[in-house]
């Protein structure tokens, strides 16, 4: 597909960026993602790593003291990480992983589906695989628009916290009329409920997606007469209006 | 030179630490690091003593404000102990994760919520207050590494600005390109092209 390609083509260059630490967070996961896929890149951000250390390295500075013996007594009191498990699975999937393995399994289905028609099955089947294929199209261009979105000339973001602690922020595009949420660290919310975003239309607030995990998430509907963005749990396929109290609301700058 | 930052007393007041930590340390510190992922304490102490230089140095550089960075620079080395028996060596030097960790930490720590929006005046004030290339001539000469200087000569001036805003000022690329008044995706270009000049230059491998 011809924006696919496109796509991949300036995903290529975000390299360096990347190893800056220069790109919006969505797009450092965005980006984080595509390593997994593309040897090249990954080994080019190694060698970028590396060669960030050496400009580390030309600004070295002695450190006080006291840095040493609070450091050397502070290690006392914190447990070391164990290995990481190397099964693949236990991971959390990020966002973006799972709508890509969607994305994958889709496509799959489609080519069985559409192998059965070559077999001269039936117009269902045909209109299943027709599905698949629009889904899987689907995902990969939510993907694009949350690059879209996140890389506009005037994205802005904002930034908060849920009372569990996960850290949220909202980056905004007018002139995409577009925003895209990003969490990390949000808690299960519980068996038959998910959480819900919404825009607040300074008061009213207008249901903008669901989402039960970690990730970026491109909000359903335009940005445009929201001054906030809302946070709630609400029962598994969400609400018309929110039926719990906000765990967060930003405010969405002017 | 004199600084004109409006931050505070942000100058070194530290010493200058000879260029990092010598290639044949590498190996050593790749023993180091097992040992450490092992729960010992002792090899923590030696490898504290060959990266706490060029961490603290960077978080100086990045945060600029002393008492935040000494407090960056302290959860660093200590994510350090702490993720010890994470560090893959086939993904890159001890050196390297080392870095990357504190860049990160120290980046995250100058983008958050309120520092973000003091930044911002800070920005607008330092903007008119002198030219940026002048920044990034401070920069340089202000590194203490012969090698980087001249590799950094061996670049363009927007290569050059793109890559040291964005790493030694912790600027996202969306800000240097706002800086340098340049288009995104020239700057994301730039950004790439410099590192890959600078990573010929100083013969980087991985
Ligand atoms: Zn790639």
């Amino acid at each position: 597909m011809k924006h696919d390609m496109k796509h991949d083509a300036e995903l290529h260059t975000l390299t360096g960026a990347y190893a800056l630490h220069a790109l919006a967070p969505a797009e450092h996961e965005v980006f984080g993602e595509h390593l997994g896929d593309c040897p090249s890149c990954r080994q080019e951000v190694a060698e970028f790593s590396a060669t960030a250390a050496r400009l580390a390295g030309a600004v070295a500075l002695a450190p006080p003291a006291r840095m040493r013996d609070a450091v050397l007594h502070g290690i006392d009191s914190v447990r070391q990480l164990p290995p990481p498990v190397p099964a693949a699975g236990r991971q959390p999937m990020t966002f973006t992983a799972i709508l890509r393995r969607k994305a994958i399994t889709l496509a799959i289905a489609a080519s069985i589906a559409a192998a059965a028609v070559l077999g001269g099955v039936t117009v269902r089947q045909n209109r299943l695989a027709e599905e698949a294929r629009q889904q899987a199209q689907a995902s990969e261009r939510r993907l694009q628009d949350v690059s879209a979105v996140v890389a506009a000339s005037d994205a802005r973001t904002v930034r908060g916290r849920t009372p569990g602690g996960a850290t949220t922020s909202v980056v905004s595009s007018t002139s995409r009329n577009r925003a895209v949420f990003m969490a990390a660290g949000l808690s299960d919310p519980g068996a038959g409920r998910t959480y819900q975003l919404w825009f607040d239309d300074h008061g009213a607030m207008r249901p903008a997606g669901l989402l039960t995990r970690d990730g970026a998430t491109l909000m359903e509907g335009g940005v445009q007469g929201a001054s906030g963005v809302g946070l709630t749990v609400e029962p598994a396929g969400g609400s018309a209006r929110p039926t719990t109290r906000p765990l967060m609301l930003l405010a969405l700058p002017d | 030179m004199r600084r004109t930052d409006p931050g505070g007393p942000s100058a070194p007041t530290g010493q200058p630490l000879p260029f990092g930590v010598p290639d044949t340390a590498a190996p050593r510190l790749e023993e180091l690091m097992s040992r450490v992922a092992r729960g010992d304490k002792d090899a923590f102490s030696a490898l504290y003593d060959a990266l706490s230089g060029i961490v603290f140095g960077l978080v100086v550089r990045v945060v600029r404000n002393r008492a935040q960075s000494e407090e960056v620079a302290q959860e660093v080395m200590i994510d350090l102990w702490r993720q010890a028996a994470r560090y893959r060596p086939d993904q890159g030097s001890v050196l390297s994760w080392a870095a990357t960790l504190a860049h990160r930490r120290a980046v995250d720590r100058v983008r958050s919520a309120q520092a973000a929006i003091n930044r911002e005046q800070d920005q607008a004030a330092r903007q008119q207050a002198r030219p940026f290339d002048e920044v990034a001539e401070q920069v340089e000469t202000r590194l203490e590494s012969e090698q980087v200087r001249r590799c950094m000569r061996g670049l363009t001036e927007i290569q050059r600005q793109a890559v040291t805003l964005a790493y030694y000022q912790g600027l996202t690329y969306r800000e240097v390109a706002e800086t340098l008044r340049t288009p995104l995706p020239t700057i994301k270009t730039r950004m790439r092209d410099g590192l890959i000049r600078l990573r010929d230059c100083m013969g980087v491998t991985t």
